[in-house]
């Protein structure tokens, strides 16, 4: 996993609450085998005026003007600025895949899903709580001036608005330690594969029906 | 020692080593698996070399993009004649095969919707943590099992380690309390969970739903409820075991046998929150104020009851949920309409995990039994769960009553909840659906869905827009 320590990013506001993972990556993108490519697709329903269809050329497709990824000043941002339970919905590892191909590298935000915070670790992407006050003087920040650049900093766990404010916030040290070092939690799981072990022959003692082999 | 809730006991009996920082490594006893969430997972097995740790504990199942049409199904996955569907099925097969995971596929007939399948096969169990790379796995928690939707590199993690990096959730009870009136269903109760706690109510929480309200549904209607926890932000759902939970379980094939069955029946009675357990939050609702529920909008929370009138954006006070209001109004052009009553229907759809097991199906076609759909209606279809559920159903002859009414009878599948294969809305349409989403284009680019109970989706076919079931079986 490519690691994430400090970033200094353009931002860009996406003003609505309850964002759901069918606007982050419609289901007609899962279709894909593979983990990239979901970026040109990222947010379709909002970003064109036409149904988006697996495989398309994106290029010559109409746009919704209005949509904040699809304005000049918003070109090339990495850092999206959010509103309350980001990223609610389905369990689809397709929508941080597809923010993260599009470019993003931290979202920023009152409050996320569960599911989705969880998988945007495992993915090198930064969700950042922010309170709900600072989330709003970032939105304003933001506006006010073109091409505001935000500093996201996970050693020190700040995040720098345009204006130098700088803001707290809070992560799990292991999440912490997982995304500084582009760890993969896998490798890390398995060092413990004594534990493990020692867990199931435990288990298989006080509950043997759940280690029975299945068969066709 | 101190009194505990049902996940605290969960929690505690799955727990292989506690980290400093409040995570934790959780073993995995079941990992359902379908097409959609696991490719790229089996792909970083096969790239970094890496076998499953225990392939019995896996259970796949192709579910989301299968056609549902007997044209399309007869020849199994060949026939499939989305290319791109096509290939997403194959590669579950395959990797299956390479792995050797036990998989029903789409010629078997216990193929079906995943969360349909695990307790339809007793692979489900009572205290089990079970997982799979989709968010209603929730659903499982009506056994008394720690169920958790992941995403696809947990999937990976799971098939490579037994287990599961997590940290523990607060606990939330959610308690309905007395009788529900007749045809109040388990979804109405969840929905009306959902208006009453928003669709965040329950993030960072595991959710207990207890109550006299509860305890009388059937496991079915468990499964409704837990499978809608996520809709209100939360991971797991859960339901303590009773005698209905060991009375569904047994002699079903993967259910324990013989002195195994013993063993786990003694232990499954104390899958139950103790006395005295403290949980963090917890929520009262009165049965007798719960309505049949219909929702207007494009998040769960935007729900009423059926004699309800519309909220309208310009009554709200949070600027926030006034845009939100207002955006949901404009999306499901509501303008102009004041009661539910009031929006024509195009198309209704009876299916899902939340709603397509053999109850469900029954109480539809109670509803429809003698009436004809009505005729401004483009189409409504009665999805089965699992290829059992449909056999049973054809077995009680619900088939013919849901044909002679005018619905169609299909093969089972996931179908019009989230549109991944043929069954879908056009632009602007409005659908009675008794899925678990009502957000924009869930069911097809610029789709209006409607979520309800079976009942209601029923009794919305014939009369071609929502009525109260209550009171339109009286006729």
């Amino acid at each position: 996993m490519r690691p994430f320590t400090k970033h200094t990013g353009l931002a860009a506001p996406l003003d609505l609450a309850n964002v759901d993972t069918d606007m982050i990556i419609p289901k007609q993108f899962l279709k894909s085998i593979k983990r990239t490519g979901f970026g040109k697709n990222l947010f379709d329903e909002l970003r064109y005026e036409d149904e988006g269809q697996p495989d398309q050329e994106c290029d010559g497709r109409p746009i919704r003007q209005d949509f904040v990824l699809n304005q000049d000043r918003y070109k090339g941002a990495s850092v999206l600025l959010a509103r309350q339970n980001f990223g609610c919905g389905s369990s689809r590892e397709h929508a941080p895949w597809a923010l993260d191909d599009y470019g993003f590298r931290a979202i920023i935000a009152p409050s996320f899903a569960d599911i989705f915070y969880n998988n945007c670790f495992k993915n090198g992407l930064l969700p950042i709580v922010l309170q709900a006050e600072e989330v709003d003087q970032l939105f304003a920040e933001v506006a006010l001036r073109e091409g505001a650049e935000i500093i996201v900093d996970l050693e020190n766990q700040t995040v720098t608005s345009p204006s130098g404010a700088a803001f707290e916030f809070n992560v799990d040290n292991f999440r912490k330690h997982c995304l500084l070092n582009g760890l993969d939690d896998i490798g890390l799981t398995l060092q413990q594969d004594a534990a493990i072990r020692r867990y199931e022959e435990k288990r298989m003692n006080d509950a043997p029906w759940l280690f029975l082999s299945r068969g066709q | 020692m101190s009194a505990k809730t049902l996940y605290d006991k969960l929690w505690d009996s799955h727990l292989v080593q506690q980290r400093d920082d409040g995570s934790a490594l959780i073993y995995i006893d079941l990992q359902l698996l379908h097409e959609v969430t696991s490719p790229q997972a089996f792909e970083g097995l096969r790239l970094a070399g890496r076998k499953p740790w225990r392939v019995s504990s896996s259970l796949a199942t192709p579910d989301h993009n299968v056609p549902t049409t007997k044209k399309e199904r007869i020849s199994g996955v060949d026939g499939i004649e989305d290319p791109v569907s096509k290939i997403q099925v194959t590669t579950l097969d395959d990797n299956c095969n390479e792995f050797g995971i036990t998989e029903f596929n789409m010629k078997d007939i216990r193929q079906g919707i995943v969360h349909v399948v695990g307790p339809e096969q007793g692979a489900t169990l009572p205290g089990m943590t079970v997982v799979c790379g989709d968010s209603h796995t929730s659903t499982h928690g009506a056994f008394g099992a720690l169920a958790h939707g992941i995403g696809t590199s947990e999937v990976e993690h799971v098939l490579a380690t037994q287990c599961l990096v997590q940290k523990k959730s607060r606990n939330m009870l959610v308690r309905v309390d007395g009788e529900l009136s007749p045809w109040v269903s388990a979804k109405d109760v969840v929905l009306a969970i959902i208006g009453a706690i928003g669709t965040a109510g329950g993030t960072g929480y595991a959710i207990e739903f207890g109550g006299t309200g509860i305890q009388s549904l059937s496991m079915e209607g468990r499964m409704t409820v837990c499978n809608m926890a996520i809709e209100a932000g939360a991971r797991v759902g859960l339901i303590a075991v009773d005698d209905t939970t060991i009375e569904y379980v047994k002699g079903r094939p993967y259910a324990p046998k013989g002195e195994h069955w013993d063993m786990a029946v003694e232990a499954w009675k104390d899958l139950v929150s103790d006395k005295d357990a403290q949980f963090d939050e917890v929520v009262v609702i009165k049965s007798e104020d719960i309505k049949p529920q219909v929702t207007w909008g494009t998040s769960p929370e935007m729900v009423i009851a059926i004699d309800e009138p519309i909220p309208r954006a310009e009554d709200q006070k949070d600027p926030v949920k006034k845009e939100g209001y207002a955006r949901a109004w404009k999306y499901m052009g509501l303008e102009g309409k004041t009661m539910l009553s009031d929006v024509v229907l195009d198309r209704v759809f009876i299916g899902s995990c939340t709603n397509s097991r053999i109850e469900d199906l029954r109480i539809a076609a109670q509803v429809v039994k003698g009436r004809k759909v009505a005729s401004t209606l483009k189409q409504a279809i009665v999805v089965p769960g699992s290829g059992l559920v449909k056999a049973q159903a054809e077995k009680e002859g619900l088939h013919e009553i849901f044909e002679a009414a005018g619905l169609e009878w299909r093969e089972p599948g996931c179908s019009m909840c989230l549109a991944m294969n043929a069954d879908k809305l056009g632009a602007g349409e409005h659908c009675a659906s008794t899925s678990n989403r009502n957000f924009e284009g869930r069911q097809g680019f610029g789709g209006r869905t409607h979520l309800v109970s079976p009942a209601m989706a029923a009794a919305a076919a014939i009369a071609g827009h929502f009525v109260d079931v209550n009171e339109f079986v009286k006729h």
